[in-house]
């Protein structure tokens, strides 16, 4: 096939390392994954439009059979450059951004550059509003866990869990409407403050959801966590131990599924989480049925955080006196900000010379990290695995790809 | 048999009424299941299309008419079209046999039970057939996994239906009715459980329904052996499913629930409901269980349900043999 006779440039040459001319190594779109399939077996592209790739994510695989003998996830479907639009943005006109980014867990987001502007700036942010980014974090962490149970399950075939699970995100949607006034990605968080105070019937609403978020888990074990079909398909399945997790630098429920308590709240703590009593849960077990359990629990320890959190409101107001006008400039010098998301350690880092807009900004997507997990532990398992697996990692492709 | 115009006729018929039942079948399945699963997961269900949403499934088949057929590229031609053919038409044969009424048979045979079990191999072939020819590499592997599981399972199933005939003495599905009483203790459900348990698994198992839908698993596969079909292709794979599945439990309410006899008055209206009835629970175990992986879908067949319909067969003859 290879012909010399062709004399337009290969628009994929700069990806490949060319061993002769006309032939590249990879497979198209990426270097890891070597073209051609050995004898008897298929090269299956498992995306960007596949009902379980949850959203454009591309997997490569070779499959023997059902047996997945290699995988390689191809990035950049959903690229915006979103750390570009941080250079040439002035960090109000960027704040809005951050709603996009993860789709499903835009407050910490939000928190996680509110937080590193605030560094740098040496902005104190009054008690009021660290008291509603701890609620509305919390809540957004449990809407963010419940959309991945059910569409975990439906990876899984099971079709029905994740209408249940809609439901009572709807009730927190309806919760943080009031306060941010967005039902997906919210733009809450201002530079020294929140965008809006909680009136009583955000807190009415909060103390009505908690009681009954409960009685649904107990729902959600008997339905789902107890069905013998649903426990053989994850238990001891796409095992990911405290090792891998080290080396790909996987944070979140992941890592603590493996045993680890990595948990930025407590490693690095921030906003004010000390002062209320909840536990960090670590997983029985590293497999896909350890990281759903954690994810479970993680819905509890936020409903403690709420229980305790509506009892003492502080009063004050809500944003500091000065806050950053539109037009204010980021002074030079360099922050870093790390919170814990729903799928792991989010953060980032600004560097600013001083101008109108930051030098560069840097996002830590949990999502990439854990997705990169997924090529060896995928590795020897069937294809109805790997989807579990890849399921189990709770992706959101935006996030991955920024 | 006599090879009269008169006997031609009437097969003729039967196969009209008979076609008429598949497609009012399917209309009526596909607006039950949808509200069925409406219920299950707490929404309406359709109820745009007409009143409560009965017109949705002629609206939908309307739909499916007017689309254009795709045939990808490298497709084999022939085969590609022949596949939904013959899914669709050899379930017509099917249904000859069977007992609606105490007068209401379309073929009156001696072996009744072998022609059903013969030709519902057809199903599988164009399930096949589809996958092959559609030049893809899911259908490839819906239509390998078809084939391994309706092999599978198909044993079982034979099974355990042949412990009722054992029992009955004979392949003739009439003559099985009538070995059967009017009240349900009397039916086969009561002396056959197992059989009855292990055809119940097979059945959602051969008719490719959740949670044994590997072939098709959404998941995993997209669509498994029908990812590339569209328009009338589709459809007639979906019409010959939901007339495989009218046609498992029509053979379940034979062999098992005392097909037309009831109660009082014995009649269709009694193997219509009946067969319902297993319809209905097949729908509901589809929108409420997880899919099972494949080696486990393996694994149940040959380490759980042929040792068990193998004892089964084996205490029915020995039970038999003792009574007399």
């Amino acid at each position: 096939m290879a012909s010399s006779n062709f004399n337009f440039i290969n628009p994929f040459t700069f990806l490949n390392v060319q061993d002769s001319p006309g032939t590249y190594v990879g497979d198209f779109y990426t270097d890891n994954f070597e073209k051609g399939a050995r004898a008897g077996n298929v090269i299956l592209n498992l995306g960007p439009q596949h009902p379980s790739t949850h959203g454009v994510l591309r997997v490569l695989v070779e499959l023997f059979g059902e047996y997945v003998l290699r995988s390689e996830p191809v990035l950049g479907y959903l690229h915006r450059m979103q750390e570009k639009m941080g250079e040439v943005k002035t960090p109000y006109q960027y704040l809005p951004n951050m709603g996009r980014v993860d789709y499903l867990n835009p407050i910490a987001w939000n928190w996680a550059f509110a937080g590193a502007v605030e560094r740098l700036a040496g902005l104190e942010v009054p008690e009021k509003a660290e008291w509603l980014r701890v609620v509305s974090a919390e809540l957004n962490r449990i809407s963010s866990h419940l959309l991945w149970w059910g569409a975990f399950v439906m990876d899984l075939g099971g079709v029905t869990p994740i209408l249940y699970a809609f439901e009572e995100r709807e009730k927190i949607n309806d919760i943080l409407q009031i306060v941010t006034g967005s039902r997906l990605t919210y733009n809450y968080f201002r530079f020294g403050g929140v965008g809006q105070d909680a009136d009583g019937r955000f807190v009415d609403l909060i103390k009505d959801f908690v009681p009954y978020m409960r009685e649904r888990l107990k729902m959600y074990k008997a339905l789902v966590t107890e069905n013998i079909i649903f426990r053989r398909r994850l238990e001891g399945i796409g095992p990911m131990g405290e090792d891998i997790c080290r080396r790909y630098g996987a944070t979140g429920p992941i890592m603590r599924a493996a045993g680890v308590m990595c948990d930025t709240r407590r490693l690095y703590p921030y906003g004010i989480y000390d002062r209320f009593d909840y536990d960090i849960p670590t997983g029985p077990t590293d497999d896909c049925m350890g990281r759903y359990l954690v994810r479970l629990e993680e819905i509890k320890e936020s409903l403690r955080i709420l229980e305790q959190a509506v009892r003492d409101i502080p009063g004050g107001p809500h944003i500091v006196a000065k806050a950053p006008k539109p037009a204010y400039k980021l002074p030079a010098g360099e922050s870093y900000f790390t919170v814990e998301g729903a799928r792991g350690q989010v953060a980032c880092h600004i560097i600013s010379d001083g101008g109108k807009t930051p030098y560069r900004i840097k996002l830590r997507a949990p999502g990439f990290s854990n997705l990169s997990l997924f090529a060896e532990a995928a590795k020897g398992t069937l294809l109805a695995d790997a989807i579990a697996i890849l399921g189990s990692l709770d992706l959101v492709i935006p996030e991955v790809d920024r | 048999m006599e090879l009269s115009l008169l006997y031609f006729v009437k097969i003729l018929v039967a196969v009209l009424a008979i076609i008429a039942l598949m497609v009012g079948n399917a209309i009526v399945m596909v607006y039950v299941e949808r509200k069925a699963a409406g219920f299950i997961q707490r929404r309406p269900g359709p109820y745009e299309v007409g009143p409560w949403g009965t017109l949705q499934a002629i609206v939908d088949s309307m739909k499916l008419l007017a689309k254009q057929i795709f045939v990808p590229a490298n497709a084999d031609y022939i085969l590609f079209f022949l596949a939904p053919i013959l899914a669709f038409f050899p379930v017509l044969l099917l249904f000859l046999p069977i007992p609606f009424g105490p007068y209401l048979t379309s073929w009156e045979t001696p072996d009744g039970i072998i022609l059903i079990l013969a030709f519902a191999g057809f199903g599988v072939l164009s399930n096949l057939l589809g996958g092959w020819a559609s030049n893809n590499k899911y259908g490839v592997l819906g239509a390998a996994r078809a084939v391994s599981q309706s092999i599978a399972y198909e044993i079982p199933l034979i099974l355990a239906l042949l412990a009722v005939i054992y029992q009955a003495g004979t392949l003739n599905l009439s003559e099985i009715v009538e070995a059967q009483g009017s009240w349900p203790w009397q039916w086969n459900l009561v002396c056959q459980p197992l059989a009855f348990f292990i055809y119940l698994v097979s059945l959602v198992a051969e008719t490719n329904r959740a949670p044994f839908d590997l072939p098709e698993a959404e998941s995993e596969l997209t669509a498994g052996f029908h990812t590339e079909y569209s328009g009338m292709g589709f459809a007639l794979f979906f019409l010959a499913e939901y007339a495989n599945m009218l046609l498992v439990s029509f053979v379940c309410a034979t062999f098992f629930l005392g097909g037309y006899k009831g109660p009082i008055l014995d009649g269709f209206w009694w193997t219509f409901i009946k067969a319902y009835l297993v319809m209905f629970f097949i729908v509901w175990i589809r929108w409420t269980f997880p899919r099972v992986r494949f080696d486990q879908l393996l694994n149940i067949n040959w380490k759980w349900l042929l040792p068990l319909s193998l004892l089964n067969l084996w205490v029915t003859a020995i039970v038999i043999k003792v009574i007399g």
